[in-house]
């Protein structure tokens, strides 16, 4: 058991949240939508497993390199 | 002395407002907390802030728009593009609080704004129509399989409410249809509270073709030529040229007469833009949509036709236009337009935002016009549009334009975001666009010629 971080790589707004605590994800199943710059670009997970936490609010804007989620795999 | 408030922001804002002054008209920006210090602010004779830096609250804000408005005694809103360009309840509400509204009636608007509705008017003006099905609201896709089967495939699952790229999906095989059809109407009813979608049929080399027409209200139209927009990256436009290369006059001819027979048909009041896709292969060409506003593009019709077509909106809004004819409308040489995005084109076209710590463009010359809404110094938020400028060279054949474009462009100096300068210079430097065969595929299809480190 591990927790893995899926961070922003962007300076931007957190746009859709599509999963919540407790849900199964797939690798590279996307799990949030940022936007920046009128772009929507979506944050997969980089491996399967279960959400743990979601760090972020839909709506908030975030710092390159800021947690959005942590995954439990 | 009239007043005109332009809701908007950026290179458009300060656009707008050029024409404005040269027709002698006060100008109002209005501006959100990121922009407090830009250059729109600056450029127009009073300000009003509208509130937060996200759009929602600020530039997409239709009270605090129309509170502005009345508060610094607006006669006339410009609404530029994107926002709330194509808003026909903004359009309204302008109407209703007793000022002119500088674009079409809010009912041509919002025709051209359901998609389904556009088609169904374009092909009762005798436009050719794609292929395409009835809509599919969320969470009904009975006969969806017999629906792709009639379209063909390849074709694309659209977002009834979607557009510039958002909400459109390619789909091969019919057995991809179903997961795809779900995955766009959950998609597009969390995003834009309509899930509904339909399905068209997907050109493999598409051109992106459109007619930039003017119409008076009274059912009298005009066009003023083409422009080519096939150069794209995920669907948004990087590069656009006037006349559309390697295309038959005879072909462009036809184009231009069916987006002006849409516009008079509609009894269309202002400048609008009629786009079509073109198979690049066969020439033939579809009618895809109506765009109730100024395009980011118009700079490439104006250096060709020497008209102000900003200038055209605002007199036909206030009823000074002098009426006049096609025979009047005269294009001349070739244009080329350069949209300078903060993007990182080795990362996908990712965003940049930042600080320009150094923004430098070269000094004016003939055939040149560059547009922009930065000055060195300003901050590109993630808030905006990635689009820091617009760069439009004249040439009298299009290889003159293209090589004053590639002059122009390395002299432009940017420290700070990524930008695609490079990137633009590589393509339009590239044999296949130098030659003219543009399709909207030309970036994917060359990435890695075009994006050298």
């Amino acid at each position: 058991m591990a927790t893995i971080e899926l961070k922003a790589d962007i300076t931007g707004n957190v746009w859709k949240i599509l999963k919540a605590v407790g849900d199964a994800v797939q690798e590279e199943e996307d799990v949030l939508i940022m936007e920046s710059m009128k772009m929507e670009i979506p944050v997969g997970s980089t491996e399967a497993g279960v959400i743990e936490e979601i760090c972020v609010q839909e709506g908030q804007t975030v710092e390159n390199g800021t947690v959005l989620v942590r995954v439990r795999v | 002395m009239k007043t005109v408030l332009v809701a908007n922001r950026g290179e458009i804002a300060c656009r707008v407002m050029r024409s404005c002054r040269s027709l002698g008209l006060r100008t109002v920006a209005v501006y959100s907390e990121a922009d407090r210090q830009s250059m729109h602010v600056q450029s127009a004779d009073a300000a009003v802030a509208i509130g937060p830096s996200s759009p929602r609250e600020s530039y997409l804000n239709m009270e605090r728009l129309i509170a502005a408005a009345q508060a610094s005694g607006a006669d006339a809103v410009h609404p530029g593009y994107g926002f709330l360009s194509e808003n026909a309840e903004f359009a309204q509400a302008v109407l209703a609080a007793g000022m002119v509204w500088i674009g079409p009636t809010p009912q041509v608007i919002r025709d051209m704004g359901d998609k389904q509705r556009a088609r169904e008017l374009a092909r009762a003006s005798g436009l050719p129509i794609l292929p395409g099905s009835a809509r599919f609201p969320f969470g009904e896709l009975g006969s969806l399989e017999d629906a792709g089967a009639q379209v063909g495939y390849p074709l694309l699952v659209k977002a009834a409410a979607g557009g510039g790229g958002i909400g459109m999906r390619r789909v091969d095989r019919s057995e991809q249809l179903r997961p795809m059809a779900e995955a766009t109407q959950s998609m597009a009813q969390n995003a834009f509270g309509d899930g509904a979608i339909y399905l068209e049929r997907f050109i493999e080399r598409a051109r992106h073709v459109e007619v930039q027409v003017f119409g008076f209200g009274d059912g009298n139209a005009i066009h003023l030529h083409e422009r080519d927009c096939s150069t794209q990256r995920r669907f948004q436009k990087v590069i656009e040229e006037s006349p559309a290369p390697l295309l038959a006059q005879t072909v462009r001819q036809r184009m231009a007469d069916a987006a002006t027979r849409l516009c008079a048909d509609q009894r269309y009041g202002g400048a609008g833009t009629v786009e079509f896709v073109v198979d690049a292969d066969t020439h033939e060409f579809f009618f895809l949509e109506m765009n109730t506003r100024i395009q980011v593009e118009h700079p490439v019709t104006e250096m060709n036709t020497g008209r102000d077509l900003v200038a055209m909106q605002i007199e036909h809004a206030l009823g000074t236009l002098t009426a006049m004819a096609q025979s009047d409308i005269d294009a001349q040489g070739h244009a080329v337009e350069c949209r300078i995005y903060a993007e990182n084109p080795l990362k996908n076209f990712m965003p940049s935002p930042g600080r320009l710590l150094r923004f430098q463009l070269p000094e004016p010359q003939p055939g040149v016009r560059i547009d922009s809404g930065f000055r060195g110094g300003d901050e590109v938020t993630h808030f905006y549009d990635p689009m820091i400028a617009k760069v439009i060279c004249h040439g009298a054949t299009r290889d003159a334009a293209i090589d004053l474009a590639l002059d122009v462009l390395g002299r432009i100096e940017v420290e700070g975001p990524h930008t695609n300068l490079a990137f633009l210079r590589a393509t339009l430097a590239h044999p296949g666009f130098r030659e003219g065969q543009v399709f909207t595929g030309f970036i994917d299809h060359h990435k890695r010629e075009l994006t050298v480190p």
